[in-house]
């Protein structure tokens, strides 16, 4: 834009790329003149980080002194404690034969034997893999997170539903919510609620919340204005429009919010075990902390399977025909399998019985040693050329150069992209950064995030080009693609560390397996959704294959890649993080560390915080580029 | 024709709706008589409807049509304030509907205005027989009575054996009696329809409104209806309203609008109907000039002129027109053939603008 001004002005021709190529020289040559200097190295015992222990000490000590805890605080805790107890109590009392009968009759209920053979199964498995107890727990917490969740989230969102003055409050709430990493919230959390399940449940619930509130405003949104008209204008008063039109006719996209809510808790929950929480996590920590896949291995495969169990119950009641006709007896049958397995509790052992269950981790550390030993050259090769091609000048560039540089390089990308508001949004975020006393390991954080998302957006075109040109192939990805979003985040941390062993590259590799497949997808979609008219015309007009992907395709799926990279930086970023117990440091090191150690609190803390940061400045770079064309796109989700 | 005050089942009086955020504003200003278009460009407001007055007789069909914009949606909804009239008076029953609470307002819909929407508005989760119990569900009326009211129309609207069928299982047709049906089953005093027929292909439509016309012989209920399609609204209407923009520009029966069309948008309107259809000997029936012969056979005034031609051919001497026992006047061969082709130059006039 500037070009063309300075060119019109001048009277000379300066060419479209030699504002950028000038600036692009500018930063450079600053760089190399004051390279090293201004730089703000990384101190564990920085003021800010001490002065938020202090906080944290201060806050302890007068927490039984001070009404908002006695009052509040703590009976919000009680509460939500009692809940867990008393869920974890009902499940573990069923014992591990009714809970399977349970399992089997909901998913009965929801889809059929086949669904409930899945179910049966499914928590079979948690026996088998000898994770019984911990899945249990898991369970429980996932319980209590999602009840919470919903109990708060539905009548919000069918509130939110009605009232578009309500949406406009919630929206940016909700937006905020849902680019924080699961990380962000413990710190506050164990500041509040201390270390255990209720603040573990809690910070799941805040996280698992905001699907519960927008799916259900979505679904309240579309039921047919028609059928609403036609009720009222028989006399229904509000309620029983909301109760005899609304929530039925809801009800399906209003399910699709329960599986939402329970898939995200599901992802949180295993990290909530960092605050203590118990359950499934607290192996898989144990298991990272020593590098041991043997110990992670059964966990990680229980919740992969919870989760699998979980969605497809719920989506089997979500897709159920709203008039279905029901066998008369779908309910005994469920009853029946529910009472089958209460009375086999009374035969059966207690305890799941030691001889079922499968030992794992011998044989499985045997494979990952074997792994290491003989794919050491090409995991090494993989590792070692990413970390000296990109990594590490990247990282080396970013933390030696002084900061008001990087700072401006920052305004001026976001503003290129997005305009000014946001780059001004986004150097906030990076000041702010700067004064939280972490901007080193902020740097090393960003590098990985970027070379990750670069990963992340070359994969992501690359399949979803190839799944949109051919059908064959997108059948063979979907389900794969499908089963990948269904799995919790953590477990993408298992083939990475056995592949690699715990360094950044580790991270790096994690996070990109966890966000290439929503970045496919909408590659694909945006690719799939170019109208045929126009598909049609540029073949006819006798473009070959890659001319009608290069001239018609991409540009006109600008928008689906554009919403795809900020997708997968949201989602690079959060795994990354979580890289940190896989060898990833910086950011996410601080926050583990923070909540291990008392005394590092503080550092936890702002870690946590300088992470939403980042998150926040890389949304506002990369969200602009696709509000400028189309500002109603993002309305809709 | 004399109609007091107690006869009239509709009554509305100075009706406006302006939608937008300064509507109350744009009301009390003489901004509210700018065009559509000015005033949108002036205040970002709409006027759906302008100043509309009319009254409606107990049993009439009484015919709301328009081009699509015009505002006919926004006024029969008004009359029972699914949307909120911005000025204006309308009473029901000599019921002030503006002044009613909320709760007499709940049971003026209930029990006494129902309403048929164009996409019929049915409920995709229950069944037909629950969807036409549905108002009645609503008053609280239990499930044994309301099935059995429910089946009654269900027959009457000629959809025997369908009651357990869920609305995605019928036609369109089928679905918008279904819709008619639960309109009718809470014994309403008046019935709006609002284009309930456009979303059905044209024979259907015609079925639908052949059932309306005997619905209304059957049950006599005021009818408004609402419609863009001119050969449906002379079928229906007894008395037909023509809305341009918000206003009424012509209000009056078939023959009124055909026959003496208060301006072009009216003319266009009604230009391609073939009026010896619509007009009668009414129209041009004159006095006898002085030594014509007066026994020539005798038709009503409501003769339609095309059932007229007929008996003209068979006699010479002038028709003597009588309109209620009292003689109105003749129409002989030539006036008839006057009429005919002043009608067929009009339509050649047609054919040559387009
Ligand atoms: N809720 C609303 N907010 C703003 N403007 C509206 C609203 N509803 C209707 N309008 C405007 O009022 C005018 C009249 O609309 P209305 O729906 O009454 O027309 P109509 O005659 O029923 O048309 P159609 O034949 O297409 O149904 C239109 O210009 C429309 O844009
Ligand atoms: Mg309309």
């Amino acid at each position: 834009m500037s070009a063309t001004a300075v060119g019109t002005r001048s009277g000379l021709r300066v060419p479209g790329w030699a504002a950028p190529a000038g600036i692009a020289v500018l930063f450079v040559a600053g760089y190399l003149v004051f390279r090293g200097a201004g730089t703000l190295p990384h101190d564990d015992d920085a003021p800010q980080f001490l002065a938020i222990t202090d906080l944290r000490e201060w806050v302890d000590d007068n927490k039984n002194a001070s009404p908002v805890f006695l009052y509040f605080i703590n009976y919000i805790r009680l509460f939500v404690g009692a809940i867990f107890v008393a869920l974890q109590s009902a499940l573990h009392g069923l014992g591990w034969p009714g809970l399977i009968g349970l399992m089997a009759g909901l998913g009965w209920l929801a889809g059929g034997w086949r669904i409930g053979l899945l179910g049966a199964a499914g928590f079979a498995s948690f026996g088998v893999l000898g994770v019984w107890e911990s899945s249990v727990d898991t369970l429980a917490l996932v319980g209590t997170a999602v009840l919470l969740s919903l109990v708060i989230g539905l009548p919000l969102g069918v509130w939110a539903g009605r009232s578009p003055r309500l949406r406009r409050a919630l929206n940016p709430v909700l937006d905020i919510m849902q680019i924080m990493p699961t990380f962000a919230y413990l710190a506050p959390m164990v500041l509040f609620f201390q270390i255990g399940a209720p603040a573990g449940a809690i910070a799941t619930m805040i996280y698992a919340i905001p699907p519960a509130i927008r799916i259900t405003a979505l679904a309240i949104e579309q039921v047919s204005p028609v059928a609403v008209e036609a009720s009222a204008s028989l006399g229904a008063t509000s309620w029983q429009t909301l109760r005899k039109v609304h929530l039925p006719l809801a009800r399906s996209t209003m399910t699709l919010a329960v599986n939402q809510t329970i898939m995200m808790a599901l992802s949180m929950v295993v990290i909530a075990n960092l605050i203590s929480a118990p359950g499934l996590g607290s192996d898989i920590i144990r298991g990272l902390s020593r590098q041991n896949v043997g110990i992670m291995l059964p966990a990680g495969l229980a919740i992969v399977v919870m989760a699998v169990v979980l969605d497809r119950t719920t989506m089997a009641a979500a897709h159920r025909r709203a008039h279905e006709r029901t066998a008369r007896w779908r309910w005994p049958v469920a009853a029946g399998l529910v009472a089958g397995g209460v009375a086999l509790t009374y035969a059966l052992p207690p305890a799941f019985p030691g001889q079922w269950v499968l030992p794992m981790g011998g044989p499985v550390n045997d494979a990952v040693r074997w792994a290491e030993v003989n794919w050491y050259d090409a995991t090494e090769a993989i590792k070692n050329v990413t970390s000296e091609a990109l990594l590490n000048p990247l990282q080396g560039l970013l933390t030696s150069a002084p900061w008001w540089l990087v700072a401006a390089a920052v305004l001026l990308l976001a503003w290129w992209s997005s305009g000014i508001r946001p780059a001004l949004t986004a150097l906030g975020c990076l000041l702010a950064i700067a004064l939280l006393g972490l901007w080193e390991h902020s740097m090393v954080t960003l590098t990985m995030v970027v070379v990750a998302v670069l990963a992340v957006l070359v994969i992501g075109l690359v399949l979803g080009v190839a799944a949109a040109r051919s059908a064959r192939y997108s059948a063979v990805q979907r389900p794969l693609l499908d089963a990948a979003q269904t799995m919790p985040s953590f477990v993408y941390l298992l083939p990475a560390l056995a592949l690699f062993g715990p360094t950044k590259f580790t991270a790096i590799f994690a996070s990109v397996i966890y966000a290439a497949p929503p970045v496919i997808r909408l590659v694909e979609q945006g690719i799939r959704a170019v109208p045929h008219p126009v598909v049609e015309a540029a073949l006819s007009a006798g473009s070959t294959p890659g001319q009608l992907l290069r001239k018609v395709q991409l540009p006109m799926a600008r928008q689906a890649i554009l919403l795809a990279a900020n997708q997968g930086i949201v989602l690079t970023l959060a795994m990354v993080v979580l890289g940190a117990l896989v060898g990833g440091g910086a950011l996410g090191y601080d926050v583990v560390s923070g909540f291990s150690q008392r005394t590092d609190f503080g550092m936890g803390f702002a870690a946590g915080v300088a992470i939403v940061l980042l998150g926040i400045m890389l949304d506002r770079i990369t969200q602009g580029a696709d509000r400028r064309s189309s500002p109603h796109q993002r309305n809709s989700v | 024709m004399g109609v007091s005050p107690d006869s009239t089942a509709i009554e509305v009086e100075g009706l406006w709706k302006i939608f937008g955020p300064t509507a109350e504003k744009v009301l009390r200003c003489d901004d509210r008589f700018l065009e559509p278009a000015a005033l949108r460009e002036k205040t970002g407001c709409t006027a759906a409807v302008r100043d509309v007055s009319f009254t409606v007789r107990p049993g009439e069909v009484f015919v709301v049509m328009g081009l699509s914009g015009s505002g006919k949606s926004t006024l029969v909804r008004c009359l029972t304030r699914l949307i909120e009239p911005s000025a204006g008076v309308i009473r029901i029953g000599g019921e002030d509907v503006g002044q009613a609470s909320p709760a007499r307002l709940r049971d003026l819909r209930r029990h006494r205005v129902s309403m048929v929407f164009q996409h019929f508005g049915l409920l995709p989760h229950r069944r037909v027989i629950d969807n036409v119990g549905y108002g009645l569900e609503i008053q609280g009326v239990g499930r044994a009575a309301r099935h059995a009211r429910a089946g009654e129309i269900l027959s009457l609207v000629g959809l025997d054996g369908h009651a357990d069928a869920y609305p995605d299982q019928l036609s369109g047709g089928m679905q918008q009696r279904v819709g008619l049906a639960r309109a009718l089953a809470v014994d309403p005093e008046v019935m709006l329809f609002d284009e309930p027929f456009s979303a059905l292909d044209p024979l259907i439509r015609r079925d639908m409104q052949a059932e309306v016309i005997r619905l209304h012989r059957e049950v006599g209920k005021t009818m408004v209806f609402i419609t863009h399609d001119l050969s449906e609204a002379l079928k229906l209407g007894e008395r037909i309203a023509i809305m341009r923009a918000g206003s009424i520009v012509q209000l009056g029966t078939p023959e009124e609008l055909v026959g003496a069309p208060a301006d072009d948008y009216v003319a266009d309107f009604v230009r391609d109907v073939p009026r010896s259809h619509v007009l009668t000997l009414r129209w041009i029936c004159r006095p006898p000039e002085p030594g014509e012969p007066l026994d020539g056979p005798e038709l009503p005034a409501s003769t339609v002129i095309k059932d007229a031609v007929a008996v003209a051919s068979a006699t010479s001497r002038p028709i003597r027109v009588v309109d209620e026992g009292e003689p109105a006047g003749v129409v002989d061969r030539v006036d008839l053939l006057t009429f005919l082709s002043g009608q067929d130059t009009d339509q050649q006039a047609v054919q040559a603008t387009t």
